[in-house]
């Protein structure tokens, strides 16, 4: 394939990884700068909002796209109720303790997994995509499909923007990120602010499962990449920084899907490791983080 | 003169006396030191004890939940027909969790927990590798069904056998001057960048190359993977034959990726069915794979002209005229590989039998026993076709199935014959130490 064409099919390629990463690590990105817990379980809740995806489009016989939409609801819900409970039962009892809580989480990732393969198996489970298009580029077909995908992930997005900018419920989440204390002091349930972010982070993860599982099937095993890649995000962009993490989310997706194309994508495990090493050593806080909050 | 006679009877029963505890005694001795001359009476009723060892999780489930399905088949047919040497078999299956390090760890179960008499097994390639070395020095016969070349290599040890399924070089060689002829000369292989990926690169480059053909570019893709639209633009715009070979939880989104990058305008596609086993093709998106071809080990759709040991050998795993479930039609089964674990099974009884085998001390009797073999006849214990076995690699050498997609359904348009497949052996296990 002669270069243009390449780069063309790379970036799209990127752009769908870019768009599903920045909704999973503004999830976690979210946990953190709120809670200030590291949720090494949220690679779960991302798989289990794509199991919980298949289990919901079987219900529906004839046209993918009502079980898909029935999906893209009930499925993110469900997994934020259930994360909102792990907060209640477990983050809470051990007091957001740093260390205690990776533990827990630890703790939580296996549980879940297991829970999932027990119950739903250890197969890969086809979704079908709610519509099939093919886009045929003279050089090679795309899936209509993927470019929605960028589309939605945008527009949710900017709904997350304007929740945490514009509204109440963003003021008091900002507020009890900024200082807890004098949050508390103003009258502002933090704990209860504490289960919301919780399960929003998670319900965003698993939003991001849904639209990616008529790509990819889910499987109980697939939450360790998506995991990995947004510890890098929000490494890179700072933690607890939403503008950092949407920058390096866009950063990584873009050079993993281009430096995969053209290279292979170990190259680009690699380059995106490397990263978030010379990120450790020269600007600890992330690209986007301040000293002063963390 | 009565006394007398009374003490010599006396004496007499006295020494018989003797002479029965001590034959007794002798009988006691050696039926403990030597069991075998005492089979039946000795163990009748203890059963014979298989250790299996199955993908029931990770990457490779689909194949083990088949696998297992197989062989408890095979081994309800068997123990209903008298078991082996009149005892019952018992398959104690674990999960190696389709991982090479946890597999080691159950072959050591076998030997060491479970005390099995031998064990049976697993698919991916990379976990026979690395569970041989562990069989080989608890000295436990392991029969593989993983279909890879690592046990004809010659480089695992002599408890590693494959009589069930042809190994990845006979199959790639038997079928390399069909692809040659009917679908092109410029090739491009995808395949798995893992043991039994590398087998196919290996073996198919050089089979194609001495058909006149070459191959154009080799794309590796981690078993792992889930997103593989990235590597196709590899593909060389004068490919004429796509070969791909993929395994994985991915596989589907992998063939339906493969469809939408080529759109209307695809090379040849010839595919190992590894890369759809237990998928429908049915499924939507995979309407492109009209006209292309598939290796297959057993034909998955029924032919018209199944033969009764197919037919038969459905019926007991419970399988449909589509390769899929009996009681669920959308689980479809991995028919191309799991015959394996079916054949498998009655060679082990075949070899037990032959050599009396009767515990783990007659183990070195059982390697030779296997190594004894030859053939294996189409049979109701070898429904997917007659068999040379090779006792210095211990590999088995079959027939294979081209099938061509027509109407969302495989039909076979090829099949090799043994001889296709066979090549000069790597190695000699049977020079080995036992």
């Amino acid at each position: 394939m002669d270069f243009g064409p390449f780069l063309f099919l790379a970036t799209l390629e990127g752009l769908v990884q870019a768009a599903v990463l920045c909704l999973i690590a503004l999830g976690l990105s979210l946990v953190f700068g709120v809670m200030r817990v590291v949720n090494v379980a949220h690679g779960e809740f991302y798989m289990l909002g794509a199991v919980l995806a298949w289990w919901i489009t079987g219900w529906f016989a004839g046209n993918p796209a009502i079980g898909f939409v029935a999906a893209i609801i009930i499925g993110p819900l469900l997994v934020g109720v259930i994360a909102y409970f792990v907060e209640r039962l477990i983050l809470r009892k051990v007091e957001y303790d740093p260390e205690a809580t990776i533990v827990a989480t630890i703790g939580i990732l296996y549980i879940v997994q297991q829970l999932v393969l027990i119950t739903f198996g250890p197969d890969a489970r086809p979704v079908d995509t709610p519509f099939y298009f093919l886009i045929e580029f003279p050089w090679f077909g795309y899936s209509g499909y993927k470019l929605l995908v960028i589309c939605a992930a945008i527009m949710l997005l900017l709904a997350v923007w304007y929740v945490i900018t514009r509204t109440r419920l963003g003021l008091v989440m900002r507020a009890t990120q900024y200082d807890r204390e004098t949050a508390q002091n103003f009258g502002i349930a933090v704990n209860q602010v504490y289960a919301i972010v919780f399960a929003t982070g998670a319900g965003l993860a698993a939003v991001a499962a849904v639209l990616i599982v008529p790509i990819q099937q889910a499987h109980y095993l697939m939450g360790r990449d998506p995991l990995l890649l947004s510890f890098i995000v929000v490494i890179i962009g700072g933690l607890g920084s939403i503008r950092g993490t949407l920058v390096a989310a866009l950063i990584i997706g873009l050079s993993d899907g281009i430096i995969s194309v053209f290279f292979s994508p170990t190259l680009a495990k690699m380059v995106s490791t490397l990263l978030v090493a010379m990120v450790l050593v020269f600007k600890p806080e992330g690209l986007f983080g301040s000293r002063s909050q963390l | 003169m009565s006394k007398k006679i009374h003490k010599q009877i006396h004496q007499q029963d006295r020494r018989r006396t003797i002479k029965t505890l001590g034959v007794a005694a002798g009988v006691g001795l050696v039926s403990k030191y030597s069991p075998s001359l005492f089979p039946r009476a000795y163990a009748a009723s203890e059963p014979i004890k298989i250790g299996a060892q199955f993908h029931r999780t990770g990457i490779g489930a689909s194949y083990g939940r088949w696998y297992e399905r197989t062989a408890a088949a095979a081994v309800k047919l068997i123990n209903d027909e008298g078991g082996i040497n009149g005892r019952p078999i018992e398959l104690i299956v674990e999960d190696d969790g389709t991982d090479p390090k946890r597999g080691a760890e159950v072959v050591e179960k076998f030997a060491t927990q479970h005390k099995v008499d031998v064990a049976y097994g697993t698919l991916f390639s990379h976990v026979v590798i690395g569970s041989s070395p562990r069989a080989g020095e608890l000295k436990l016969p392991y029969i593989v069904v993983s279909e890879g070349h690592h046990v004809a290599s010659g480089k695992l040890n002599r408890y590693v056998f494959q009589p069930g399924i042809t190994d990845v070089k006979s199959q790639v060689i038997s079928m390399a001057p069909w692809v040659a002829g009917n679908l092109g000369k410029k090739v491009t292989m995808i395949f798995p960048d893992f043991a039994f990926g590398h087998d196919h690169r290996d073996y198919f480059s050089t089979a194609i190359a001495q058909q006149g053909g070459e191959v154009l570019e080799l794309i590796a893709i981690p078993p792992t993977e889930t997103s593989f639209t990235r590597y196709f633009p590899r593909v060389p715009k004068d490919t004429e034959v796509l070969y791909h070979v993929m395994v994985g939880p991915g596989v589907l989104t992998f063939v339906k990726e493969m469809g939408q990058h080529f759109g209307s305008k695809r090379p040849e596609i010839f595919g190992f069915i590894d890369s759809l086993e237990a998928v429908d093709l049915a499924t939507p998106q995979l309407e492109f794979l009209e006209g292309t071809y598939f290796w297959e080990g057993n034909p998955r759709y029924a032919q018209a002209n199944q033969t009764e040991y197919d037919k038969f050998f459905r019926a007991a795993v419970g399988v449909d005229g589509n390769g899929a479930s009996l009681s669920d039609p959308k689980d479809v089964s991995t028919y191309a590989h799991m015959f394996g674990c079916w054949e498998t099974l009655f060679i082990i009884k075949q070899a037990m039998e032959a050599c009396g085998y009767n515990s783990a001390a007659d183990r070195p009797a059982f390697i030779e026993a296997m190594e004894a073999l030859t053939t294996f006849e189409e049979s109701r214990n070898h429904p997917q076709g007659s068999k040379v076995f090779n006792p210095q690699i211990h590999q088995s050498f079959g027939h294979q199935y081209i099938s061509k997609v027509e109407g969302q359904r495989l039909n076979v348009v090829q099949k090799t014959s043994i001889e296709d497949g066979m090549y000069e052996p790597e190695g000699d296990y049977t020079k080995m130490a036992l």
